[in-house]
């Protein structure tokens, strides 16, 4: 059995088992739905209420792929910034780091309270927890180009841009990669926790708000049906990260080479 | 070596630079103690990093390089990461990256100090053959006696805080110097007046 497979194989083994003892459990026990439902049933409940589960589970992705765009470009643009200046760093990173440390749940009723458009809010307050993991991996990693390398870019007389181009950034770029993918699952919680805090369903909702409603209503196969959409879509924004990370380092990254080499 | 390449400011005295006040970018190829390749880059782009730097346009940077690559024997390996290179390939790239410019001097570090034996005797010849080809100056830095007598027609000894050259020897064996000078008594009795010299700046 090849190390792939099993790396495969183990895991859905397990998982298999375990919903299956889970459903076993609940039908023995005689246990009800709106206590704790079996598999079948949540998996009945994401069939049945898809036409409202599915438009709340894109608004959630909308809103965690927007404010990790939006973090990227935040992020790495302030981190270009402190890279070029270090006075700037270390005027600007304490605040920096004021806003990472405190928990966006308490930050979160201002800015619902101060932006009126919900969807902004939310946007905002996902942006918040997103952006900090890409700033500063991204400047550790523009500092951390091989020194020798930079003696030489020195001695050819390169310029500041082309020192940047060709040597800082190319070298920031796994750290960058590594933020990005803690950020892309910060953007999912960060989008979640604020609609909690936000509490309120518009004309748009996403799937935290379905879960908070499932609760209210006692349907609690809808709500674990959510869940597992949350569960499902942190998954794949990681996946797709780590994907796009392995594309881009493939060839020449540490990080990216099999361990047979 | 710093100081020559310009990279540091001395603390006292002045370095000469024969036509003009300092070496413009491309007089001086820099070979550090590491291949020091950008290893996100293909062997081509990094032996073609200076002249991209300077400037040089697409197609005469493309021939330069794989003259440069040609020079310290690589041929068929442009396309490949630093990576998927032996230490002896890394360094010969490392040194066609250095003679990229036509550099007047090459300043070598320690160049093959993480080198296996065989390895750094093979480029210790092409650096030779190289040196009386081009007809470049090569300042090189080396804890190997051995090494500094083969190269050499000048060994310089220098001590350690503060840093200062205590002794200047010349190595009057003519070249080309191959494995014969090697084993030859010449040979040895260099070694043997480098050593004694080495010996008297540890002991001062």
């Amino acid at each position: 059995m090849s190390a792939r497979f099993a790396g495969w194989l183990l895991p859905a083994v397990v998982g298999l088992a375990a919903l299956g003892a889970w459903e076993a459990a609940i039908r023995i026990l005689e246990i009800p739905p709106y206590i704790v439902p079996a598999p079948s049933r949540i998996a009945l409940a994401l069939v049945r209420d898809w036409a409202i589960l599915g438009p709340a589970l894109w608004f959630t992705v909308k809103i965690a792929a927007l404010s990790l765009l939006a973090a990227v470009v935040g992020g790495g643009a302030l981190a270009l910034l402190f890279a070029a200046s270090p006075r700037v760093e270390r005027s600007l990173l304490p605040y920096a780091i004021i806003l990472q440390v405190t928990p966006v749940v308490a930050v979160a009723p201002l800015i619902i309270i101060w932006v009126d458009n919900t969807t902004a809010a939310l946007l905002i307050c996902a942006w918040i927890v997103a952006f900090f993991p890409i700033l500063s991996n991204t400047t550790l990693g523009l500092n951390s180009a091989d020194r020798n390398l930079g003696e030489l870019f020195r001695l050819y007389g390169a310029s500041r841009w082309q020192t940047l181009r060709h040597l800082r950034l190319p070298a920031a770029l796994p750290y960058f990669l590594g933020g990005l993918r803690i950020s892309g699952g910060l953007a999912l919680i960060g989008a979640v926790v604020a609609e909690f805090v936000a509490g309120a369903g518009g004309r748009e909702s996403g799937l935290a708000y379905r879960i908070l409603e499932s609760g209210y209503r006692l349907d609690i196969p809808r709500m674990f049906a959510a869940l597992t959409l949350i569960s499902a879509a942190g998954i794949a924004i990681y996946a797709l990260l780590a994907g796009l990370s392995h594309l881009l380092l493939r060839r020449w990254h540490e990080s990216a080479l099999s361990r047979e080499e | 070596m710093r100081l020559v390449a310009g990279l540091a400011a001395p603390s006292e005295g002045r370095i000469q630079w024969d036509g003009g006040d300092r070496p413009r970018p491309g007089d001086i190829g820099f070979v550090f103690q590491e291949p020091t390749l950008m290893p996100w880059a293909r062997v081509l782009a990094n032996v073609t990093l200076p002249l991209k730097l300077g400037g040089t346009g697409r197609a005469e940077v493309e021939r330069r390089a794989r003259d440069a690559l040609a020079l310290v024997g690589l041929d068929g390996v442009e396309r490949a990461f630093p990576r998927e290179l032996s230490g002896g390939m890394r360094m010969r790239v490392s040194i066609a990256r250095a003679l990229v410019m036509r550099p007047r001097l090459l300043l070598m570090d320690e160049p093959f100090a993480a080198l296996d034996e065989i390895t750094r005797l093979k480029l210790n010849d092409d650096l030779l053959a190289l040196w009386a080809e081009r007809g470049l100056a090569v300042l090189f830095v080396t804890h190997s006696v051995y090494e500094s007598v083969y190269l050499s027609n000048r060994v310089a000894i220098m001590a350690a805080r503060p840093g200062r050259i205590v002794a200047d020897l010349a190595v009057t064996a003519p070249y080309p110097r191959d494995a014969a000078f090697r084993h030859g008594a010449a040979y040895g009795t260099a070694c043997a007046e480098v050593s004694a010299a080495l010996g008297r700046a540890m002991a001062a």
